[in-house]
């Protein structure tokens, strides 16, 4: 090999600078989950302006099988249950979408002080371990108790444990790069701390956390509906997948398609977001990329 | 008789690579009792030749598609896989570069020796069981029947490789297939290795083919020499022919890449001390909660001195602790005790924030040029990084950088790429120019050249001589490579398990060692009767 220096390396001039959306695109995973998503998303922002008020009451259609009165029946107040599962979509995408970015800024951020600042590593980990220690639902339980059923209690009580996960994970990623000679190199060039966790160990951590973050997103949804469906999430006035089943549930042996509808979006949504996450981490992760360079 | 016939072989690789054929047109041959060396740099297709004779390259991403692999007149392209995994292991088998990877960690080494047995032959338990210690009685290793017992991590480099060495042969194959097998491991254990592998081989009558990049090494042990390049053969014949009269310019020039053991005659430098350290200790791990933990002294009460426009080298065996001394005066790593010395100030216990504006005083060049440079960032961007932290504006910077890639013997508009659109040899040079752009006064070469290529080796060599000079740098060289230190260094210090066991000028220690231990590494350095010496 010759080095007479000022050609590029062969094939280098091959190399294509891809971005990450582009990688990921080519995966058929992220490819459909993403179109079902951006379906999904798209009902649940305009849909509420072309289907009835979710809460308009009409008492003689109750418990209407779906075709003869609405597209989804209504339940037993005479409510449409098509417009109520619309409407419900936004609660579940807002708390998916929430919980993940929330989660992961904070994480991220511990995750960071945690790896790369040793008198911060013990500190930050044992608190974390704390936290992961909470049961998700009980302490949503107990603090939509003490606050009231809002959405920001429900974003906050699920916030909460997922930020440990996070954590670790960012950790995990900056201790291996710490002690890569570019970090050293970027110490030795006098460069400061947070320039340092920002510009040479951040975007490593980045690919990580686009597949995680997804995963926290599928189970906040959950989260959010379970809440609703035990009567402790978002308040009753506002349709979710979950408190639209939970009022479902006594009528569910004569009407199930009032559980059915929500039942089978949230599913519909989880799955996809999961299928989302499954090829990211196929198409990003760290050694399967690599091979990709 | 030849155990081994390669002819015309061919092998494509996949579209989109760097050339259409990984080699081309190979011919070779091993005989009985014989030992053929294939030499080349990295990508000359000399691994990709002998995966193909093992069958072990992928032939989807590299097939075969003309020519033939005649191992004891059968040709290894047409039999099916069956018959392939029965070769492997009775009539050929091979060993690796990394005795570590190429081991199950969690398996003892005896039954992976055994499994060979269990595979290939009808033995029964005990019968297999001598057979393994017959094995590895054979590779001298010590204490067999313990050893079988043993977990690969209970080994060391070198014993390890003994037991690979053990694995591959215990079926008495006729060919052994040897892939850089000792280019992991020390000098002094790499010429135990040579020595075994070569006297098994004479036992044994056994044909063997040798990869390596080293011709050191091909000196010490080839029979018959095959050079490659770019997937060709350029050049083949018998050690005395192709070392001693060599044809093709290629080899030649790869000959003379090869740096010699002798010293040239150097000046003493005499310009002011630049660095300088006292009682320099570094230990890893603490006193545990009950009395005494475990503690390890990487280094202990080194002292040395640098003056400006002098390079002085540190000589030493992988955990010698010639690293550890680098980074402890880089401050990467705080020193346990001691003083390390810039310009006269002590700056061993400085905290970070004092510590930021001697850092520009004292740059580094590291081992591997794949990690050294931020895959994300611009060649640019990681040259101006270190002056724009220190309040050169970005204008002066970008200036300065486009003048040191000159220096270095890169062009300009290189700054604006990507590290992964460069070699090893270009990275360095880029490593090179990242470090000068901070104007240091002290340049600490990290086994800066471990990881190239031997004509690469020694243009970098060149320019970090070319750059000493010219900025009247003190020069701190890391090396584990005896011929590379007896070009480049002025003085050198010989470290030893953290202990500096020898010091003084190149040529002097070179002529006259005086400690036992500096003895057997020059002793040990392959190839001493090779062309270059």
């Amino acid at each position: 090999m010759t080095d007479q220096a000022t050609q590029p390396a062969p094939g280098a001039a091959a190399a294509k600078d891809i971005s990450l959306a582009r990688i990921a695109l080519r995966n058929r995973g992220v490819f459909w989950g993403g179109a079902v998503l951006l379906v999904i998303a798209l009902f649940a922002i305009f849909g509420p302006f072309f289907v009835q008020d979710p809460t308009a009451l009409n008492p003689i259609n109750r418990l209407k099988p779906p075709g003869s009165e609405g597209l989804f029946g209504t339940d037993m107040l005479g409510r449409d249950v098509f417009s109520r599962v619309i409407n419900g979509a936004q609660v579940s995408l807002v708390v998916g979408l929430f919980v993940a970015v929330i989660a992961v800024a904070l994480g991220l951020f511990l995750g960071l002080i945690a790896g790369y600042i040793r008198l911060m590593d013990a500190l930050i980990m044992r608190l974390m371990d704390g936290l992961m220690s909470i049961p998700a639902i009980l302490l949503a339980i107990a603090m939509i108790s003490l606050a009231g059923a809002t959405l920001t209690t429900v974003v906050i009580a699920i916030v909460i444990p997922e930020i440990p996960r996070v954590v670790r994970l960012v950790r995990s990623v900056v201790l291996t790069v710490r002690e890569e000679p570019y970090v050293e190199a970027a110490i030795s060039a006098g460069t400061r701390v947070p320039t340092i966790l920002v510009r040479h160990v951040l975007p490593n951590t980045i690919a990580p956390l686009i597949v995680q973050a997804t995963y926290i997103c599928g189970s906040a949804m959950l989260t959010e509906s379970i809440l609703g469906f035990l009567g402790a999430g978002i308040p009753p006035e506002i349709p979710s997948w979950g408190n639209i089943m939970s009022e479902g549930r006594t009528f569910f042996q004569l009407t199930p398609w009032i559980i059915f509808f929500p039942g089978i979006c949230l599913a519909v949504t989880v799955l996809a977001v999961n299928v989302v996450g499954d090829g990211l981490r196929d198409t990003l992760d760290p050694r399967i990329a690599r091979n990709m360079r | 008789m030849s155990i081994l016939e390669v002819t015309n072989l061919t092998v494509k690789l996949p579209d989109g690579a760097d050339r259409p054929f990984a080699i081309e047109d190979v011919t070779l041959k091993v005989e009985k009792g014989q030992i053929l060396c294939i030499v080349g740099e990295s990508g000359s297709g000399k691994s990709v030749t002998a995966f193909s004779v093992m069958g072990l390259a992928d032939r989807r991403a590299l097939t075969p598609v003309s020519g033939t692999i005649k191992l004891d007149g059968e040709d290894i392209l047409d039999i099916d896989d069956a018959r392939l995994r029965k070769l492997r292991g009775e009539k050929m088998s091979m060993i690796f570069q990394e005795p570590m990877t190429a081991l199950n960690p969690v398996l003892r080494v005896g039954d992976q020796i055994s499994e060979m047995l269990e595979i290939h032959t009808d033995l029964t338990r005990s019968q297999r069981k001598t057979r393994v210690i017959e094995a590895m009685t054979d590779v001298r290793l010590p204490d067999p029947e313990k050893m079988y017992r043993s977990y690969p991590h209970q080994l060391s480099g070198g014993q390890r490789q003994r037991i690979m060495i053990a694995m591959a042969l215990t079926l008495e194959p006729q060919l052994l297939i040897a892939d850089e097998p000792t280019t992991a491991l020390d000098v002094t254990t790499q010429a135990q290795i040579l020595k075994l592998i070569k006297d098994i081989q004479r036992r044994k009558g056994m044909g063997v083919m040798f990869i390596t990049h080293d011709f050191g090494v091909v000196a010490e042990i080839a029979d018959h020499v095959a050079v490659m390049k770019h997937g060709r053969i350029v050049e083949q014949g018998s050690v005395a022919e192709v070392l001693g009269a060599p044809k093709d310019p290629y080899t030649q020039k790869l000959i003379a890449a090869v740096p010699s053991m002798i010293p040239p005659e150097r000046e003493v430098a005499t310009g002011q001390i630049a660095l300088e350290t006292d009682d320099l200790v570094k230990t890893y791990g603490q006193a545990g909660l009950l009395g005494q933990g475990r503690v390890v002294k990487a280094v202990r009460e080194v002292d040395l001195t640098v003056r400006r426009g002098e390079t002085l080298g540190i000589v030493g065996e992988s955990g010698s602790g010639k690293s550890t001394v680098a980074r402890c005066i880089m401050r990467l790593v705080d020193p346990t005790s001691g003083e390390v010395l810039i310009n006269g100030e002590n700056i061993a216990s400085l905290r970070e924030g004092q510590l930021r504006s001697h850092r520009r005083d004292i740059q580094i060049v590291f081992q591997d040029p794949y990690r050294s440079l931020n895959p994300r960032r611009t060649v640019g961007q990681s040259i101006v990084e270190g002056p724009v932290n220190f309040g050169l504006s970005m204008n002066e910077a970008k200036a300065r950088a486009a003048e040191l890639m000159q220096v270095v013997g890169l062009s300009p508009d290189a700054l604006e790429r990507f590290p992964h659109q460069f070699s090893g040899g270009q990275r360095q040079r880029i490593c090179i120019a990242r470090a000068l752009a901070m104007e240091p006064m002290i340049l600490i070469a990290d086994e800066a050249v471990s990881a190239l290529d031997v004509s690469v080796q020694a243009q970098v060599l060149d320019l970090l001589d070319d750059v000493r000079k010219r900025f009247d740098l003190a020069m701190l060289f890391i090396t584990h490579d005896l011929r590379v230190a007896a070009q480049i260094c002025d003085r050198i210090m010989v470290m030893n398990k953290g202990e500096v066991v020898e010091s003084g000028f190149t040529s002097t220690v070179y002529a006259n060692p005086q400690h036992d231990y500096t003895r057997a590494l020059l002793a040990a350095a392959p190839g001493q009767i090779g062309p270059a010496a």
